[in-house]
């Protein structure tokens, strides 16, 4: 038996042990996968049902109706993130590990962000085009929302953090989450709207990037902070 | 000094504390609004452009002064409780929380009613009461984290390490509304002019804004009172103080 503090395996393999292990859940049920991408297309549906069909005005809002049901959408799936590992009892397990619960906790994000807004943001120029968005404005909007989903997905977790011991914490989580996504929003429709008019898009990505880059940073501590407090109350 | 602080900490302690600083705050402000608020409403000469309708800016702006210090105030307790686990502080960000949350409804209102004769609309989505309305959903959210958990004492962590995310978050929140607002704003209106404020109608608006602030102290101090009497009910000291042998 060895006598060394050494943890049995190291950070790095723990990372990816959580990571697979998320993401093989995810694969595993195609549902799972599939009802963010469908409340997308039924969300962006009710927009020209309910604003008319005329062109002209539908393709000057599609930047703006893209990016928010990209957020309701990112809403909808980050309840169910810590949901699963907090039900099992996995997630004091996760505490109990000799490794920062901060590192453990962003494999999970990471891989969530895979399988709903990696997708989403790659399936994105479909529904784009359904609303009329120009076809010149495609490749930002791809841009915009792979880094705008990634953000939304760390805050959300944040937000899911704090709220997995709630029965029927959803809608308080949106409720403690929207104003922070409020940025993003901002950021990322302006990129899309300025890419329609032909513009320099590159200012609204690289603010769109610090975020990414804040969020990565910070979330995962606050995560971690509110992991443990979740399991205090539930 | 740090056992001034220390003893803070103290229910009992800081009990008579807060009570001996009410006694003369809460007279202190409420002379201070009255002084404002006559000198502001009514003294104040009219404005060039707006005529009487400026005048609501004496309760305008305080409020929306205070409302978005109110929110550090939060955060910093927050914050020191989650970090030295001190159970005063909690109970400082909770009673902070539902007064932040009622100056910036109260700051909307009035910016609402200010609106209506000035702009000629109730609503307008410029950058700072944008700014502000977000405030407001940072506010009740910390308000409706509380109420959701059971543990109490789990519950105050949750929103200390909420508003401290907010916390974070408003510069950017600030600023990314105000390029919002500038990217869509119509060119040809600008709402929020900047003039200089002349002096006759300043002094009564620092006075308000004074007032304001030892407003929020009375209210969050009288929070904090009633929390610790309720919690520590059953404690001699408080039931000394009610009058129970």
């Amino acid at each position: 038996m060895s006598v060394s503090d050494a943890p049995p395996i190291s950070l790095l393999e723990a990372f990816f042990r959580q990571f697979l292990r998320h993401g093989k859940a995810l694969i595993a049920s195609p549902a799972d996968l599939m009802n963010p991408l469908l409340f997308f297309f039924m969300v962006v549906t009710l927009f020209p049902i309910g604003l008319g069909p005329d062109p002209g005005r539908l393709s000057q809002m599609a930047p703006g109706i893209l990016w928010v049901v990209a957020l309701l959408a990112s809403l909808m799936v980050s309840g169910k993130l810590f949901a699963s590992d907090f039900e099992d009892g996995s997630l004091e397990q996760l505490c109990l590990a000799p490794h920062p619960l901060a590192i453990l906790a962003l494999a999970e994000v990471v891989a969530h962000w895979l399988g709903t807004g990696l997708l989403l943001a790659l399936m994105s120029p479909f529904f784009a085009v359904l609303v009329g968005l120009p076809m010149q404005a495609l490749p930002v909007l791809v841009v915009s929302l792979l880094l705008g989903s990634l953000c939304l997905t760390l805050i959300g977790a944040v937000g899911s953090a704090l709220t997995v011991s709630i029965r029927r914490g959803g809608l308080l989580l949106s409720l403690i989450i929207m104003p922070l996504h409020v940025p993003v929003l901002i950021f990322g429709s302006a990129a899309v709207v300025e890419a329609t008019l032909g513009g320099n898009t590159l200012s609204w990505l690289a603010l769109l990037g610090a975020l990414v880059l804040l969020s990565l940073a910070l979330a995962p501590l606050a995560i971690a902070a509110a992991l443990r407090i979740s399991l205090d109350n539930g | 000094m740090w056992s001034f602080i220390h003893k803070l900490g103290s229910p009992p302690w800081f009990f008579r504390f807060s009570g001996r600083v009410v006694r003369w705050l809460l007279p202190l402000t409420l002379a201070l609004l009255v002084v404002g608020a006559v000198w502001g409403l009514l003294v104040a000469p009219a404005d060039f452009r707006q005529g009487n309708s400026y005048r609501i800016i004496y309760i305008h702006v305080p409020s929306a002064v205070v409302a978005l210090a109110g929110y550090y105030v939060m955060a910093l307790a927050g914050a020191i409780s989650l970090i030295w686990r001190i159970k005063m502080a909690d109970i400082a960000m909770r009673a902070a929380a539902p007064v932040g949350a009622a100056l910036t409804g109260i700051a909307l209102m009035t910016g609402a009613i200010w609106g209506k004769p000035t702009w000629g609309t109730w609503w307008v989505w410029d950058a700072r009461i944008t700014s502000m309305l977000i405030l407001l959903f940072l506010y009740l959210g910390v308000v409706a984290l509380f109420e959701a958990y059971d543990n109490k004492v789990a519950a105050a962590r949750a929103c200390a390490v909420l508003s401290l995310v907010g916390t974070v978050n408003i510069p950017i929140i600030y600023k990314s509304v105000d390029w919002w607002y500038s990217l869509h704003q119509p060119a040809s209106i600008k709402f929020t002019g900047e003039s200089a404020i002349d002096a006759s109608m300043l002094y009564p608006l620092l006075l308000m804004i004074t007032a304001f602030y030892g407003l929020f102290t009375a209210a969050v101090l009288m929070n904090m009172r009633s929390d610790l009497i309720w919690h520590h009910r059953e404690a001699s000291w408080v039931r000394q103080w009610a009058g129970f042998k």
